[in-house]
């Protein structure tokens, strides 16, 4: 994968001119075209293809969206309506970006529940992650701050709770506020910034995201058996065979997009949202967009003081904890065997992971009453236990299944029925690197 | 990298030295403006300070006027309501605090040290601000007659004191005086 010997041929005189003096074609070529990948990568790794496509729908829409929306808050509410009601085909360019903000993060989610499955964070592709969970963080302050922008009730009091969350620090927490803000509460200063931020921040997630493709095609991809690419007859070249199925998942990925778009619009939203912010009242239950409600929910599991920390703090810490934990995962999973396939009680626990996850989710929208707390700091607890308790010991005491010796193994005896445990496999656990 | 390969000090040594401190300083220098333009601008910054006519407010009435872009509570007491307050024992509240920026700031929180002070003890003039993520609470709500964070379910009591929920710290008290009888000034 790495270091491979370019294949690409200029066919005419203006392609090898181009070639000698900046081989852009060249490098196109070769990430795109001939790049080996994994003969038996499924669905599941579509999502990075899936992810690239609605980034530039995202700045698409929000390029010509900031044609229209005026960034103060007498008018910033008035001028979305316009966008929807004047603006010809406004609607439409609105929904695109609101729904698609969603279908972001539903893309990222599979994207980095595959990778937590099939264990594509570890070595030697640790950076690869990381760069993955930057692009994570910067996706959700983009996503905070475009939210922030129409100017509605759920606009002002998400920004008044999340700028909040600074307040917690001891000491500087009120300046940093203060300096979020740039003033003592939500107000004209504060969405002229985040408009600002909002319109820079996708340029910075396009660089990073060209860096995790860099990334990516040095170490080259993981697959299913989480075997390296061992021979040639373990790869299929990118074009057509990835091209064709990332184009299929896409085309299925964005009719189900179209359908929420032009059908059910809002039914992602949160209807306080089309009423205009009002400072003095306080809508009575505040939520906020669904793909950070399992993280809200760890916020409020927190009630109570730990020594010298605040319920406040503790809240607050444990939520920044969550996506904190996300950057070691490389170091926190012991095991040697990389995918979940071959790690029976591993995938327990990933998938205990993923439904308590989804569960934290829903708890994020309940009130912080009653039995919705206990609830909470359970969900909280399998939450850190996953990542701090059983991946490091689950590596040193699970016993894996028999690997196969090499992907395209794998794939024949799967396509002969077998279990996926070749008879007199003797293929020791995959080393790391 | 230096001429010699001695140890004596050469003026290249100094350049490389001069230019690498100057190009931190600049850095820093050059950095600063970009942070110090998001801190309040000096219109924000300026002491707005408010007079709110309250002679309508009558006992059980609340005025909620807006200061330096919050929501202020200006609420005349009722009997019951003062004498609920001042019946807490002082070990039930969570915040030992008066947090009243008129007083010097250790006082602990009595209802005395929470209202408007001697006569005017019906009064509680508070930044209608929930100390936990700064929500409005709700007048006249929840457990404790006082006040009611919808948002985490933070209870306040009738002088505004954090009772149960979230919230580290009783609503706090701007400064504030009353210019007469019936105008107060806030900030």
């Amino acid at each position: 994968m790495s270091g491979a010997q370019s294949t690409y041929t200029p066919k005419t005189g203006i392609g090898r001119w181009v070639d000698a003096r900046m081989p852009l074609p060249r490098l196109m070529h070769d990430s795109f075209v001939a790049y080996p990948v994994p003969r038996n990568l499924n669905y599941a790794y579509t999502f990075g293809g899936i992810l690239s496509i609605m980034l530039v729908v995202q700045i698409l829409t929000g390029v010509v969206l900031a044609m229209h929306y005026a960034a103060n808050t007498e008018i910033a509410f008035g001028s979305v309506e316009k966008i929807m009601r004047d603006v010809n085909s406004g609607w439409l360019l609105r929904y695109l970006h609101a729904n698609g903000a969603s279908f972001f993060f539903v893309a990222v989610y599979v994207h980095i529940f595959r990778g937590l499955y099939y264990g594509s964070y570890k070595a030697p592709r640790e950076l690869l992650w990381i760069l993955g969970c930057i692009i994570y963080l910067l996706m959700m302050a983009t996503a905070f701050m475009g939210y922030v922008l129409p100017w509605g009730q759920m606009s002002f009091w998400g920004a008044t709770v999340i700028t909040g969350f600074f307040t917690a620090i001891p000491l500087v927490g009120e300046w940093i506020q203060q300096l979020l803000l740039g003033g003592f509460a939500v107000d004209n200063p504060t969405l002229n910034r985040f408009y600002s931020l909002h319109y820079l921040l996708p340029f910075m997630i396009a660089g990073v995201v060209v860096l995790h493709v860099w990334a990516l095609h040095v170490t080259g991809q993981t697959n299913p058996t989480g075997i390296e690419v061992k021979s040639k007859t373990d790869t299929l070249p990118f074009t057509p065979y990835a091209t064709v199925k990332d184009g299929f998942a896409m085309v299925l990925f964005l009719i189900v997009f179209a359908y929420f778009v032009f059908y059910i619009p809002n039914f992602l939203g949160h209807p306080d949202n089309y009423i205009e912010a009002d400072p003095l009242k306080t809508p009575a239950h505040i939520v906020p967009e669904w793909y950070f409600l399992p993280f809200y929910a760890i916020l409020r599991a927190v009630t109570f003081d730990i020594g010298p920390i605040n319920s406040k703090l503790g809240g607050v810490l444990a939520m920044f904890g969550s996506i904190a934990v996300l950057f070691v995962v490389p170091w926190l999973d012991t095991s040697k065997v990389r995918s979940a396939v071959y790690r029976p009680w591993f995938k327990l626990f990933f998938w205990l992971f993923l439904v308590n996850a989804v569960f934290l989710g829903w708890l994020g929208s309940r009130p912080a009453e009653g039995i919705y707390v206990t609830l909470m700091q359970l969900g909280t607890l399998y939450y850190f236990a996953f990542f701090l308790i059983i991946m490091p010991l689950l590596g040193l005491i699970e016993t894996p299944r028999r690997l196969p010796n090499s992907i395209t193994e794998a794939v024949l005896d799967k396509n002969k029925g077998g279990s996926g445990s070749p008879a007199g496999a003797t293929a020791a656990p995959e080393g790391r690197g | 990298m230096s001429a010699t390969d001695s140890t004596e000090h050469t003026r290249r040594d100094f350049l490389y030295v001069a230019t690498g401190m100057a190009g931190v300083v600049g850095a820093a220098a050059v950095a600063w403006p970009f942070i110090d333009q998001m801190r309040p601008d000096a219109s924000t910054r300026a002491l707005a300070s408010i007079q709110v006519d309250i002679s309508a407010v009558e006992p059980g009435m609340s005025l909620t006027v807006k200061w330096r872009g919050k929501p202020v509570f200006i609420r005349n007491r009722t009997e019951e309501e003062v004498l609920a307050a001042r019946d807490v024992p002082l070990d039930d509240l969570k915040d030992p605090l008066a947090r009243n920026a008129n007083l010097t700031g250790q006082e602990p929180a009595t209802d005395a040290a929470r209202s408007a002070g001697e006569g005017r003890e019906n009064w509680l003039v508070m930044i209608g601000v929930c100390t936990h993520l700064g929500c409005v609470p709700l007048g006249q709500a929840g457990d404790f007659g006082g006040w009611f964070c919808p948002c985490h379910g933070s209870h306040y009591d009738t002088a505004g004191r954090i009772r149960r929920g979230p919230a580290p710290e009783n609503l706090y008290i701007p400064t504030f005086e009353f210019v007469s009888d019936s105008v107060v000034q806030i900030g």
